[in-house]
């Protein structure tokens, strides 16, 4: 894990699951939901759970939540171990997949609820109910019934009735998979300020890599039931440490490659054409010799000079994208590779399918993979 | 019985819906159809017609029509073995009603808030039994088990009759309730103990309140049930229990006379109206 798999050296993060194991039915047709997962999030951070469908995202919020329990493995909540705890008397709150508004309820009976619940006053109750409207921007909805809202403004509700009584973590299951995509980017930018304003710990889900990495402080990829990597966005897209992370987050070029012996650091990878070259080494042990590599699209160019060739293959075809042009290529060994190039307002089409062309690729911009 | 109606209802819109120029199948287009259905609510509402008609007809026969009148009605209500019948009756039925309304909740709870487990099919079939097995033998084996426990004990009275109703009453109370509980959202609940509600405090915001109109349907269901009631009543009331159907039933054997046209009436109407009444209920709550 990359030294950002870590939350704070300090001890006690708001979350934390320690070698956590979730096995759902017994017998033949048991399920390892979750598999040995440790993680710890920090105070204040938007974590996301970023993975494909069935991977165990779900299974992991509603073990915090405390709707299901580990089969193996803790649960703690700044610091203390809250295993025995039945949801109602976890300090965490859920923003649900399909909203769960209670519908006998009006806007402001669903905001006010958990505060109720809490025994606070009524005084205490309207004036957080009124504060949350505010912060939602639904002032004017209060007394209106849940069934008759859109879809955003549910959501908005749903957030709403989450974060009134300030929990100190909030948990969001693929909130804003059911929103249109308008909708859902004008949510993004919604979750983003809220976190920031409440200052409280959100615990994100989504199967979505570029909401993931437009919102998150740190993304862990999790693929069925296990934990690849944990990392902030930028880490995750650059350094990518797993074949799957790679091929899940952006678009990218897989290469073989052999890394030679290390001297003095630096990792070095030589390509079948004899160009060597810096690279990243994934935080696993891995021993020299053949390897794959991955190079993003955007981190390689069509070469100018014969020097710069770190790979050579027929240009195969041309996508034209506005902001930037595709060069999809068939390398000489009959794999493909991909170059992205931004379109300047002089840059000529001059290249067109079946030339041979040299690929450049920047430096640092060569990941090994952990096999 | 609103749910009844509205699970029956989806179905039957959802499959005329791909067809909506009648394009493809469509009983409705099938010669005779309209024949049949019309000789359908013949058979069903014309003996009503009738029925009521002759309730408000002066003449004491039942079949030649004089002039109109309540005068009937008036005797109905004078008529002191009536007034006892339905006084029982009503007590019976109120009673039952509340308490297999109550177990049936309780019931239809236990079954379908818990995790599935083995032997739950069979408790299904349990809770069911009075649907399953021919009245006529529920009544028999009620009459001679209580016949048994007064022999014991030496106890009777209105209570045998009030117990065997229940019980028969609470699988019509069951199957609403549950429908409703099956189609409610388990995650409402979840959002409820997420936001500190305990489980006792979740069922009497959440869970109890979206389970009224189930509940209303399966009250309403027990109470007609049990004021319908002839086989098990008639084995197991003891003497002077009769409840109106019994009453009725035994005045009909001097043959029938339009008082009991508007004894039948009245019951008519309040079933409809009790019907009507929480049909309406059970939709304003959506
Ligand atoms: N209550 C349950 N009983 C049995 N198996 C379950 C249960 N809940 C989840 N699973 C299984 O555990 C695995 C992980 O499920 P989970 O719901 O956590 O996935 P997810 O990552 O949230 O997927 P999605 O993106 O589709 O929501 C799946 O294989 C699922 O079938
Ligand atoms: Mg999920």
């Amino acid at each position: 894990m990359s030294p950002d798999g870590k939350a704070s050296q300090s001890g006690s993060a708001a979350v934390e699951a320690q070698r956590v194991t979730k096995i759902f039915g017994g017998g033949d047709d048991q399920v390892v939901a979750l598999d040995d997962v440790s993680v710890q999030i920090g105070e204040n951070e938007f974590f996301t759970l970023l993975g494909p469908s069935g991977c165990g995202k779900t299974t992991l919020l509603r073990l915090i939540a405390g709707f299901e329990h580990p089969t193996d493995g803790r649960i703690l909540l700044g610091g203390e171990d809250i295993s025995p705890l039945p949801p109602f008397q976890r300090p965490v709150n859920t923003v649900f997949q399909n909203y769960a508004l209670f519908p006998h309820m009006t806007v402001g009976g669903n905001i006010g609820f958990g505060l109720e619940m809490l025994n606070k006053s009524k005084q205490e109750v309207d004036d957080a109910v009124t504060e949350m409207l505010r912060l939602v921007r639904m002032e004017e909805l209060r007394n209106r019934r849940t069934s008759q809202l859109s879809g955003g403004q549910q959501q908005r509700v749903a957030l709403a009735r989450a974060l009134a009584p300030k929990p100190r973590v909030l948990l969001l299951d693929e909130p804003l998979s059911a929103l249109d995509l308008k909708l859902r980017k004008e949510m993004q930018i919604e979750l983003k300020r809220l976190q920031n304003e409440t200052g409280i710990t959100f615990v994100f889900v989504t199967h979505d890599q570029e909401e993931a990495l437009t919102m998150s402080d740190r993304i862990a990829v999790m693929k069925e039931g296990a934990i690849l990597q944990i990392g902030a966005p930028r880490d995750i897209y650059d350094h990518p440490s797993d074949r799957f992370v790679a091929h899940f987050i952006g678009e990218t070029n897989f290469l073989e490659a052999e890394l030679l012996e290390r001297k003095n650091g630096a990792a070095k990878v030589k390509f079948p054409s004899g160009a060597v070259l810096p690279a990243s080494l994934p935080d696993a042990p891995i021993s020299p010799g053949k390897v794959s590599v991955v190079v993003r699209p955007e981190h390689s160019r069509i070469a100018t000079t014969k020097k710069d060739a770190v790979l050579s293959g027929t240009l195969e075809n041309v996508v034209y994208f506005g902001t930037d042009t595709h060069f999809h290529f068939r390398l000489n060994d009959g794999a493909q590779f991909i170059v992205r190039m931004q379109n300047a307002r002089d840059s000529g089409d001059d290249f067109t399918p079946g030339q041979e062309l040299g690929i450049a690729v920047e430096a640092d911009a060569v990941q090994v993979l952990r096999d | 019985m609103a749910d009844a109606v509205t699970q029956v209802d989806t179905p039957v819109r959802g499959a005329s819906s791909p067809s909506p120029k009648g394009r493809g199948f469509d009983v409705k287009r099938l010669p005779g159809f309209a024949t049949v259905a019309w000789m359908c609510l013949l058979v069903l509402y014309a003996p009503m017609l009738v029925l009521v008609l002759f309730s408000v007809n002066d003449n004491r026969s039942v079949t030649i029509w004089t002039k109109f009148s309540w005068r009937w009605y008036e005797e109905v209500i004078n008529n002191e073995g009536i007034q006892h019948a339905t006084v029982l009756s009503l007590k019976v039925a109120v009673v039952a009603m509340v308490v297999a309304t109550a177990v049936a909740t309780m019931a239809a709870l236990a079954t379908t808030r818990t995790r599935a487990y083995r032997g739950l099919p069979v408790v299904y079939g349990i809770i069911n039994q009075p649907l399953m097995v021919p009245e006529i033998v529920t009544a028999v084996a009620t009459l001679s088990f209580f016949a048994l426990i007064k022999q014991a004990t030496g106890v009777t009275g209105l209570g045998y009759l009030i117990l065997a109703h229940t019980v028969f009453c609470i699988p019509f109370a069951y199957m609403p309730i549950r429908a409703r509980l099956e189609d409610m959202d388990l995650t409402l609940e979840q959002a409820s103990a997420d936001l500190y509600a305990t489980p006792w405090r979740t069922f009497r915001r959440v869970t109890f309140p979206l389970l009224l109109p189930g509940i209303f349907a399966g009250a309403m269901l027990a109470f007609v049930i049990s004021l319908d009631d002839v086989v098990i009543s008639l084995l197991v009331a003891g003497p002077g229990e009769s409840t109106l159907p019994i009453y009725i039933i035994g005045q009909l054997r001097r043959g029938v006379t339009p008082e009991m046209n508007a004894v039948s009436t009245i019951f008519l109407a309040v079933s409809i109206l009790l019907v009507t009444f929480f049909f309406v209920l059970a939709r304003a709550r959506k």
